[in-house]
């Protein structure tokens, strides 16, 4: 049966074309390809590893970025907290102070105005003291001849004294 | 998987109608069968393509006869040259009728020949693309896109199955694969440059087994070799041991050889008789041969496209087991 008798023919020809066609293609052929494929393989391997961690890097930035960005919310929202109740603080306190000076100015001003007015006061008296004096005087002098002139003499005295009384 | 169902479909139609064009219509009640078939799955002197107005249209490929001497002619001048065609079709001596030594260029070395330099020229033309492009930066589309990842296959088997010096070996498990692979898928399309037999002829699946065999135990690690002859073993077994592990490493390509040689060969037949059916049924009368060639028809394409799964699956299984040996013989122990 020929069909399981290898035939010495073909056994050469095979021989020969197989082995030129393999060294051909072992020498020029596939390393060149499976080099620059294995190449890129790993390549690109890296490169999803690269990528890979960048995102984890990106994940946990963004984790950082956000928790600062609350803190930072935090602590703005408690200075102005702060702030507010320092406004509030200060004027209270501004108001309390202008206010007792301001009452301490008024007492120290009601004081002075009573002694002003008890020192302008004894003035007076005095001065009406001196003019009840003079007047006399003057009454005296004048009106120790006639008696009724005397009389009337000293009544408008004692009226104007009387007014000016009144009148201070 | 489509493309193939595709390409499959196309083959049908060239498998369905070349016998009918290349075999002679039988109207007469010769319609030798077995010579179709056979006819279609040996080797010829020369490549008989159709047959056309009742003249066979073939190919004349030169017959080279080292015979006392050498001597080179066409089979239609074999005559004059002293030879003639014996019961298997081989040339013979007239006068002793013994083989001569026979290196004819027949329609199976034309046909590696012509699948050879298909390889060689696919491999360059993806060779040349990595060399002309930075393959860092971008992967190729096209023909070198395809072969880049039909190639991968056997790099990669050879990265799993052998140690870490696997780029030595890696080349020739990818000679092996793609050149089985493009053998089977040419051996699948029926008409010219394709048809011829090759990866079902057992002379193509001894050398190709034989490289293997060469491969493994001319690169085998001291391990391998001390498995073989001086084996780790009880006493008693040790005078056996080398004959059976012996025995083994001569069976690998053995049976690397049938296994690829048998599948090719039964797909070919199937197919063939498949195609045979319509002739046979065809004095039957019409409704008999109708019925019968829609089923072969049917049968036909599930054949071609069982045999597309088929040749990328022996391709693959011959370069993986080659691939495996390997890796065995390179192993230093555990």
């Amino acid at each position: 049966m020929s069909l399981v008798t290898p035939d010495l023919g073909l056994l050469f020809w095979m021989v020969v074309i197989f082995g030129i066609v393999f060294f051909l293609l072992a020498k020029f052929g596939f390393p060149i390809i499976t080099r620059s494929v294995d190449e890129r393989n790993a390549k690109i391997q890296q490169s999803l590893k690269d990528a890979d961690e960048l995102q984890l890097r990106m994940a946990q930035w963004t984790q950082e970025h956000s928790r600062m960005l609350e803190e930072t919310r935090k602590e703005q929202s408690a200075i102005l907290k702060e702030a507010t109740e320092a406004k509030s603080r200060i004027l209270a306190d501004a108001q309390a102070q202008a206010q007792a000076q301001a009452d301490r100015i008024l007492e120290k001003a009601r004081i002075e105005i009573t002694l002003e007015k008890e020192s302008a006061m004894r003035d007076v008296r005095r001065e009406i003291g001196l003019l009840g004096v003079q007047m006399a005087e003057k009454v005296l002098r004048e009106e120790l001849s006639d008696e009724s002139r005397q009389k009337a003499l000293l009544d408008q005295l004692i009226d104007e004294a009387h007014n000016a009384e009144i009148r201070s | 998987m489509m493309l193939a169902f595709l390409i499959s479909l196309l083959l049908l139609q060239g498998d369905s109608f070349g016998p009918a064009a290349s075999s002679p219509i039988p109207s007469e009640e010769s319609f030798d069968i077995p010579e179709i078939i056979f006819g279609h799955i040996g080797d010829e002197y020369e490549w008989h393509i159709t047959q056309w107005k009742g003249k066979p249209v073939a190919i004349p490929l030169p017959c080279i006869v080292i015979d006392g001497g050498l001597h080179v002619f066409t089979l239609h001048h074999a005559a004059e040259n002293g030879y003639t065609l014996n019961e298997n079709g081989k040339l013979v001596n007239a006068q002793s009728g013994k083989r001569p030594l026979d290196l004819s260029i027949t329609k199976n070395v034309v046909s590696i020949m012509f699948s050879s330099l298909l390889l060689l020229i696919v491999i360059f033309v993806t060779a040349r693309w990595y060399r002309r492009h930075d393959s860092l930066e971008e992967a190729p589309g096209g023909l070198p896109g395809a072969v880049e990842s039909l190639l991968m296959i056997p790099h990669n088997m050879a990265k799993e199955n052998i140690g870490e010096d696997y780029r030595r070996y890696s080349p020739y498990l990818c000679m092996a694969f793609l050149w089985i692979l493009l053998n089977n898928f040419l051996g699948i399309i029926p008409f010219f440059p394709g048809g011829a037999n090759l990866t079902g002829n057992i002379a193509i699946t001894l050398v190709l087994a034989l490289c293997t065999f060469f491969i493994v135990n001319l690169t085998g690690t001291k391990h391998y070799y001390k498995e073989i002859f001086a084996p780790d073993v009880p006493g008693f077994l040790k005078p056996i041991m080398p004959v059976i592990e012996v025995f083994s490493a001569i069976m690998k390509p053995l049976s690397l050889t049938i296994r690829l040689f048998a599948n090719m060969l039964a797909g070919h037949i199937m197919i063939l008789s498949m195609v045979c059916i319509i002739f046979i049924m065809a004095k039957y009368g019409p409704l008999l041969s109708g019925s019968m060639t829609l089923v072969s028809v049917l049968f036909g394409v599930f054949l071609d496209a069982l045999e597309c799964l088929v040749a990328f699956i022996q391709a693959y299984v011959f370069t993986m087991l080659s691939s495996i040996y390997i890796g065995l013989a390179r192993s230093h122990g555990e």
